[in-house]
């Protein structure tokens, strides 16, 4: 079948072998063929893309839960939405999310995803207690911080390369509610976002919109959002009935491919402004859901369409902190310049990270879609060299696109992952379209 | 709360049963072959929805051992849902009559030996329902299903005699008759996307029509109308298509 992850670049042709138990996983492993595990491919690019795909969703049982510490185990093939859906009305929330509910815990975990709580928290791997893998011979092995240590780091943020993720403990947080206590402040431009960042850093969860298309004094303007569970006090008479409730929140759904020019340099300046100006001057205080705070996209179900029929890439980086305010601010005035940015980009400043594959280091990341033209991987390629002139790297999760050398430069690491595969899968078993392209 | 005993629990269908089943706050009886691996889907249950859940060594082709394992379960189900069936392979069935029985007897006369046990406990009970995973395939035979469509059809025949038999005591016998279900036995094979369920959905249905106490449940629902006409289609219009 011709499959694509959520960027819709790359396409592929593919065979995806549904698995449901540890006996389907090891009779598809005992093939020679090359295997890459995938849950519900959201990674953007061709992460989670192989000609032989071997899919965990029906892997998804629950398989341990303490009342008194809030400790999970669940299966590979879980989705965060499962577990929202679950453990929010028990008063519960997940230690660490991204943007969009729709993702398995073994891709969560083989990302090392990280949320708007970064610099407070950390990625997930900080939270994951245990994992149950099953390696390329068949053999499943237990890690954690204590017990094949070297493996583990490898597997939190591993890209799925080092083996299939069956299970995953963690601790679920306390929320005293299912709300969250919102605000919203302007800045105007890059010096005075990053300032926000700086003394909004006491707040748990903390992300800016960032506007790509303004150019000149109002480059980086941007609207901070920032919030805290929000406590039932601090609730709204007519919102303490539902203090608990999470349920399916309804939902539109884009029914058709948008035709590739309705993006484009004018209506998304429009849209900047327009978003960028609803916001009032000062601070704006709101109490809001747990999904419009955390997932607003996916709300708007196949939203990857209005990119149109030839998809879109997602370009996202870290520029260490003592490089951000010069390196983001050529990285903007690129991206003006080239007049294709998307409405659609996120600021957030990253707390102390350190791994092999995994993303965030401390600094400054950003996160914008470009809808695929002609011409786009000419200017990303002279993003990469920006981005790497700083000391940058870029979201493995996100790309489809970038150069061997990129990736080896921005992740030194990389040599030291490779090891460990080899180790643990001496025949390459677990391959991807990305790690043949990357060399990992 | 009452349980519900739920026969080839490992099969998609039988797990979104098993999850719709709990979610209405029965416990639940999770049997199958190589009971092991239904550890996994008991501890799920569990947690999700606060049951109990208890897994047990069943094979319906044994069928020496079926009231032994019956009796043992205390307290006894309050409804058996019979999902396990075998596909089979056409090609295989035709030439070597192992293959045949082996559907027939794990589509039908398994079913036999257990349901008339269960029968005769739901009829002395005066209470108690089961159900009954069938297919639309049992409505007309055809050359690509000769032993699997039979063996069905025997099927839906025996439940339909059960529902007359323990109508006046009270025991509710539902048939259920999907279509194309998207399922580990479709897997591979290029169905109509408009004409495929999710087990989900055939959960769903089978869940609303057991509570309205029907006795034929078709999932999805045109299915009903696209076998109505297949069944009365004349013969020599039917030798001629190929479906």
């Amino acid at each position: 079948m011709e499959l694509t992850n959520w960027g819709r670049y790359p396409s592929i042709e593919t065979t995806l072998h549904a698995c449901r138990s540890e006996g389907d996983l090891r009779a598809i492993l005992s093939d020679d063929k090359k295997i890459i595990p995938r849950g519900l491919g959201r990674c953007y690019g061709d992460s989670a893309l192989n000609s032989d795909i071997l899919s965990t969703l029906h892997l998804n049982c629950f398989r341990a839960f303490d009342e008194g510490t809030g400790e999970l185990t669940c299966e590979g093939g879980v989705t965060l939405e499962d577990i929202l859906y679950l453990f929010v009305p028990r008063g519960w929330f997940l230690p660490v999310t991204p943007g969009t509910r729709f993702i398995t815990v073994g891709g969560a975990v083989a990302s090392d995803v990280h949320g708007k709580n970064h610099h407070a928290a950390g990625a997930l791997s900080r939270h994951i207690r245990g994992l149950k893998v099953m390696l390329a011979s068949g053999e499943t092995i237990f890690c954690s911080r204590d017990e094949n240590e070297e493996f583990f780091h490898a597997t939190c943020g591993g890209m799925g390369l080092t083996g299939i993720i069956l299970e995953a403990t963690f601790r679920l947080i306390r929320i005293p509610t299912a709300f969250i206590r919102q605000e919203t402040v302007r800045a105007a431009d890059l010096d005075e976002i990053m300032n926000l960042f700086e003394t909004s850093s006491d707040w748990t969860y903390s992300v800016a919109w960032i506007d790509c298309m303004a150019r000149g004094g109002r480059r980086g303007r941007s609207i901070l959002m920032r919030g805290e569970h929000a406590r039932m006090e601090e609730l709204p008479g007519r919102k303490i009935a539902e203090a608990r409730m999470y349920g399916k929140n309804s939902h539109m759904t884009v029914p058709c491919d948008f035709p590739s020019l309705s993006l484009n340099r004018f209506s998304v300046r429009a849209f900047n402004e327009i978003y960028y100006r609803k916001t009032r001057h000062g601070i704006s205080r709101s109490i809001t859901g747990l999904d419009a705070f955390f997932y607003p996209l996916d709300g708007i179900l196949q939203w990857n369409r209005i990119y149109g029929k030839r998809g879109f890439t997602q370009y996202q980086f870290v520029l260490p902190k003592e490089s951000s305010r010069e390196g983001l601010d050529t990285i903007l005035g690129v991206i003006a310049e080239f007049g294709q940015g998307s409405f659609l980009a996120v600021l957030k400043l990253f707390g102390k990270q350190e791994g092999l594959l995994n993303f965030p280091r401390e600094g400054y990341t950003l996160a914008l879609d470009f809808p695929i033209r002609d011409g786009l991987f000419e200017v990303l390629d002279r993003l990469d060299a920006v981005v790497l002139d700083y000391g940058g790297r870029h979201y493995l999760t996100k790309d489809a696109r970038m150069a061997k050398e990129t990736f080896h430069k921005g992740y030194p690491n990389a040599g030291r992952f490779a090891e460990i595969k080899k180790r643990y899968d001496p025949d390459g078993k677990f391959q991807s379209l990305q790690s043949r392209r990357l060399g990992i | 709360m009452e349980y519900a005993l739920i026969i080839g629990a490992k099969s998609d269908i039988g797990r979104a049963l098993a999850a719709r089943y709990a979610r209405a706050g029965y416990n639940l009886y999770l049997a199958a072959r190589k009971s092991e691996e239904l550890t996994r889907e008991a501890d799920n249950l569990r947690i999700r929805y606060n049951v109990r859940v208890a897994t047990l060594e069943f094979d319906l082709l044994d069928t020496g051992n079926h009231e032994e394992i019956y009796k043992q379960l205390s307290p006894r189900p309050a409804g058996t849902i019979c999902v396990a069936g075998y596909l089979g392979d056409q090609k295989i069935a035709e030439i070597d009559f192992s293959e045949a029985r082996k559907i027939i007897d794990t589509n039908f006369t398994g079913w036999v030996s257990l349901l008339n046990i269960i029968a005769e406990d739901y009829e002395s009970s005066g209470s108690g329902f089961i159900i009954g995973i069938s297919s639309v395939a049992g409505d007309r035979g055809r050359r690509s299903n000769t032993i699997y469509g039979s063996s069905k059809a025997a099927f839906t025949t025996y439940l339909s005699g059960l529902r007359h038999r323990l109508h006046s005591s009270g025991v509710v016998v539902l048939t259920v008759k999907p279509g194309f279900v998207r399922t580990r036995m479709t897997e591979g094979m290029d169905l109509p996307e408009k004409l495929t369920a999710k087990p989900e959905e055939v959960a769903e249905d089978v869940f609303r029509a057991h509570r309205k106490a029907r006795a034929i449940v078709y999932t999805r629902w045109y299915w009903r109308w696209i076998m109505w006409v297949i069944t009365r289609m004349p013969d020599r219009l039917f030798q001629r298509i190929s479906i």
